[in-house]
């Protein structure tokens, strides 16, 4: 086996220094009745070859670009990722260390990571940010237990525009807590209901998305100001970080604590991961973080160097009062979006977002002329709600066998809103997909 | 001893990003605007993020720069206990990086998704098998995610009961995340401290386990390297009692083929992709880290599970008990396919050997370093082996300053000062990918050092100084932090 390098005599020969006959004598310490009896039940190895055959096929099976058309985003977003940034992520000096634990021999990804927590902040408008989380989901349900931490209150709000799924995982985490999720509704222009609040005491955070599920963009400034009344942290999610290159970002809208998903930074889909958990606040709650950060500081001789610090938060230090059981983050998806946000630049990144606005206004437009209703007046980032005629199920499966995949419907998450659809546009799709999409539907 | 492979080499210094780049460039070609511009309102928008502008051979060479400071398995021999730093095979990066994998959409129809959800049932099948569970939910992100599912199931199983109850047992030798995760369900670990063997007696459970302890988290092998031998008496004892057993299979490197945890007694494991399965770690992720249970446990798993149906697979939410979501989406479904194609690589008789021979390297390490280090617990150990610097006390020298002196002999540190049992813990685990002469370096290595502890100390503490910097100042860090430039 070409991983296993021991030879016979290699066996033989450190066998007689452990000083037992055979492998199997290794486990001696393991009784007789805990042992397998009999080999594992698994295929017989393939060979390289054969694996890349057996795995190609596979790959084949799955309706990727650019044979597909792909309208789809709500929190996974297809965007051109440039071939430096995934040749740079393949370098195995970072693909193959752990945690920098010993910062002198892991300089290359400290200084990556605290240049991608630099540049998150950066973008998200915050003074700190940490080294990452898992996804945008556990990034916001661990910024808002950060959120009951800081203000010792015990119930968040949270509005119902934030990503379905990213709520579920909010309740998921809650659960064992006994802490409580207020639900704030939606107005007909497609942004967050505030009226929800009016009679909610002991609140640690009030938490909204922008762009929202639907693309629409929240006035954050007054939402923020809401929560601040009722002495609440205010806690700002996201699942298209791109937005940010053209719109406000929250930090200049009053946000306390963002906590958001990554993944249009340079990271492929890859079926929902891995993805990157970004999470963000005000310098004053840095000792309340989850998760790992990473600090400069200067060595023996006076030379500017990383390590990871504020320990004491963290789990191997402060055990069960940690403010997070996370050892593992998504450290080499950090390094994919600070590569990528140094390729696009402050010059780039405003273009490309201001491109994806403008594609998906066309779409917009082009569908409003074919006569469909744009559900929400408010407007939107890159992605939108379409209302489709009675039986736009069969139009779906019709353009699937076309190869588009005409949106995501909206009515296993918002039963109210049987016949809508979520469409996506980023820079990936063409003038010619739009029109394609369109002539479809329509016909 | 031959030459060491450690040098200083040409290390370039390469300052931060947003001290180079220019006004003017971009490393980024911009797709063609084939829309017009559309209205948007000045009030939503603002200037551009502070990103530095760059050209692309600025990036390249900034990153390559940076790579070359960091020590990798693919750079050499990084024996990190409890870590398996195994050699992560280049095949299956290439299959994780197919473009119908690393382009799909997790919301996509299963009818355009099957490629990608025959692989997650799959490998849920052959972790069923390795571990002897029944069922499985590859969602949790990384091991620590992991034993938070685990927990999760846990205290649903209680609740459900309609008893739920306080505490859960830790014992001294369990991966330091297991209280935090078990603290996230608002259970309260109850600390049980090993025996002289280093490992649990059935007694010392005995006296802590009472009908308000929800289970027991046991890491086996435990963090000192040992098997625990009492554990299926354990297991009889926390069942009798009402609780249920989650065993921390982040060692499961040990036991492939030897042992199967679902035959022991455990009823919830998690194992860790990253470690076992020979996935890259990525500097700190991202990882995967599946969640075993038992039948009686299967229905409160994640959502949503993959089932097969006539030979097409389906995402299936109706489980009505199920503790929920753990990720937005289905979890790292990039990693799950390394270490798929590394199981299928490997086959079932060489996950076995590789097992044997991981153990087979630990035993070898120990036995041939026990005169030279202090080595706390003298038995047959499995995958990893702890020393102590307890012989180093009288020169003033301690683990940590061997371990830097490490690096300057071209190896990564073991994982050092723990486990906490163990004063100044030296915890070496080679896997199954080094080779003799690798680990026959690494043994001389370690005893030149301790020569030179006694005849020179002084090299050990000014170590390391063939890396990119000096040893930093950690507690300036901590006190006065400096987290974004």
């Amino acid at each position: 086996m070409l991983y296993l390098p021991h030879t016979r005599e290699d066996i033989a020969s450190m066998l007689q220094v452990v000083g037992v006959d055979d492998l199997d004598d290794l486990f001696s310490t393991v009784p007789e009745d805990c042992r397998c009896k009999g080999d594992l039940n698994l295929p017989e190895p393939l060979t390289e070859w054969e694996l890349n055959d057996h795995m190609a096929a596979l790959s084949n099976s799955v309706a990727v670009s650019p044979e597909y058309k792909v309208f789809m985003g709500a929190g996974s977003y297809e965007h051109f990722i440039p071939a430096s940034v995934s040749y740079l992520l393949g370098r195995s000096e970072f693909v193959t260390c752990y945690t920098p634990y010993q910062p002198e021999m892991s300089q290359g990804t400290l200084q990556a990571i605290y240049e991608y927590q630099t540049l998150a902040a950066r973008l998200l408008g915050m003074e700190i940010a940490t080294a990452s989380h898992y996804d945008g989901a556990t990034a916001l349900a661990e910024s808002l237990l950060m959120a009951i931490r800081v203000t010792r209150r015990r119930k968040v709000a949270v509005s119902r525009l934030i990503h379905p799924l990213y709520r579920r995982v909010v309740q998921t985490y809650f659960e064992p807590t006994g802490y409580e999720v207020v639900e704030l509704g939606y107005l007909e222009s497609g942004v967050t209901d505030l009226t929800g609040l009016d009679d909610v005491d002991d609140l640690a955070a009030v938490a909204v998305q922008s762009p929202n599920f639907f693309g629409c963009i929240e006035n954050l400034r007054a939402i923020g100001e809401v929560a601040h009344d009722k002495k609440a942290l205010f806690v700002a999610s996201f699942t298209e970080a791109l937005a940010y290159g053209l719109l406000k970002n929250p930090g200049s809208q009053g946000a306390d604590i963002v906590a958001g998903e990554g993944q249009s930074l340079g990271i492929p889909s890859s079926f929902g991961g891995p993805a990157l958990g970004m999470l963000a606040s005000r310098k004053k709650f840095m000792r309340s973080l989850p998760g790992r950060l990473v600090g400069q500081t200067k060595d023996l001789d006076g030379k500017r160097g990383f390590v990871l610090t504020l320990a004491t938060r963290e789990q191997h230090i402060r055990r069960e009062k940690a403010t997070s059981n996370i050892c593992t983050n998504n450290s080499l998806c950090a390094l994919a979006a600070a590569m990528y946000m140094a390729s696009v630049g402050e010059a780039g990144i405003r273009e490309l977002a201001r491109l994806n606005y403008d594609k998906a206004e066309y779409l917009k437009k082009e569908l409003k002329n074919a006569g469909f209703t744009i559900r929400f007046d408010n407007p939107t980032f890159n992605e939108f709600v379409v209302e489709f005629p009675e039986g736009f199920k069969t139009t779906y499966e019709r353009l699937l066998e076309k190869k588009i995949v005409a949106g995501l419907s909206l009515a296993p998450f918002y039963p109210e809103l049987a016949n809508h659809s979520l469409l996506c546009v980023t820079e990936t799709r063409s003038k010619e997909d739009m029109d394609a999409l369109v002539r479809e539907v329509k016909s | 001893m031959k030459e060491s492979v450690g040098t200083t080499g040409l290390i370039l210094n390469e300052p931060l990003l947003w001290e180079k780049g220019k006004k003017g460039r971009c490393g980024f070609s911009l797709p063609r605007r084939d829309v017009e511009s559309f209205p948007l309102d000045q009030e939503l928008t603002a200037e551009g993020p502070d990103f530095p502008d760059l050209s692309e051979v600025d990036v390249v060479r900034h990153y390559t720069r940076l790579s070359q400071w960091n020590f990798g398995v693919d750079t050499g021999m990084y024996p990190l206990g409890s870590c398996t730093m195994k050699y992560s095979p280049k095949t299956n990066e290439k299959q994780a990086s197919l473009s119908g994998f690393s382009g799909a959409h997790p919301l996509l129809p299963a009818s355009l998704s099957q490629g990608a959800l025959k692989i997650m049932f799959e490998l849920e099948q052959y972790l069923a098998e390795i571990t002897g569970m029944d069922a499985i939910t590859l969602q949790p992100a990384a091991g620590a995610h992991g034993e938070l599912t685990g927990m999760l199931v846990i205290y649903a199983f209680h609740k459900k009961k309609g008893a739920q109850r306080s505490k859960i047992i830790v014992p001294d030798t369990a991966h330091g995340t297991n209280p935090a995760s078990a603290a996230l369900c608002g259970y309260r670990p109850v600390p049980v401290r090993s025996n002289e063997q280093g490992i649990l007696s059935v007694e010392a459970i005995a006296e802590v386990m009472d009908e308000d302890t929800a289970g027991i988290m046991v890491t086996n092998p435990n963090t000192l390297g040992l098997f625990e031998e009492n554990s299926q008496a354990i297991a009889d004892l926390v069942h009798a009692k009402g609780g249920l057993v989650y065993c921390d299979g982040a060692n499961v490197n040990a036991v492939m083929g030897m042992v199967k945890m679902g035959n022991i007694g455990v009823d919830v494991m998690q194992l860790n992709l990253h470690k076992t399965f020979s996935t890259p770690h990525g500097g700190g992720g991202p990882g995967s880290g599946p969640v075993c249970v038992k039948k009686h446990l299967e229905s409160f798993l994640p959502v949503p599970r993959v089932v097969e149906e006539n030979g097409r697979y389906l995402l299936v939410e109706n489980y009505p008990e199920s503790v929920g979501k753990v990720s937005a989406f289905h979890g790292s479904v990039g990693v799950m396919l390394k270490a798929y194609s590394y199981i299928r690589s490997m086959g079932p008789k060489n996950l076995k050997r590789a097992s044997q021979l991981a153990v087979l390297n630990a035993n070898y390490i120990k036995e041939r370093l026990k005169g030279t280090l202090h080595l706390p617990y003298d038995r047959p150990c499995m995958h990893e082996c702890v020393f102590s610097d307890k012989h180093q006390a009288t020169q003033k020298v301690a683990t940590l300053d061997m371990a830097k002196r490490l690096m300057d002999y071209g190896f990564h540190p073991p994982t050092v000062y723990f486990p906490l049992v163990v004063h100044g813990a030296i915890m070496v685990e080679p896997t199954e990918t080094e080779s003799k002469e690798e680990i026959d370096q690494f043994i001389e290595a370690f005893k030149a050092i301790v020569n030179e502890a006694k005849e020179a100390p002084d090299l050990l503490h000014d170590a390391p100084k063939s890396c990119k910097v000096r040893r930093l100042d950690e507690t300036t860090a901590a006190r006065k932090p400096c987290l974004a430039g």
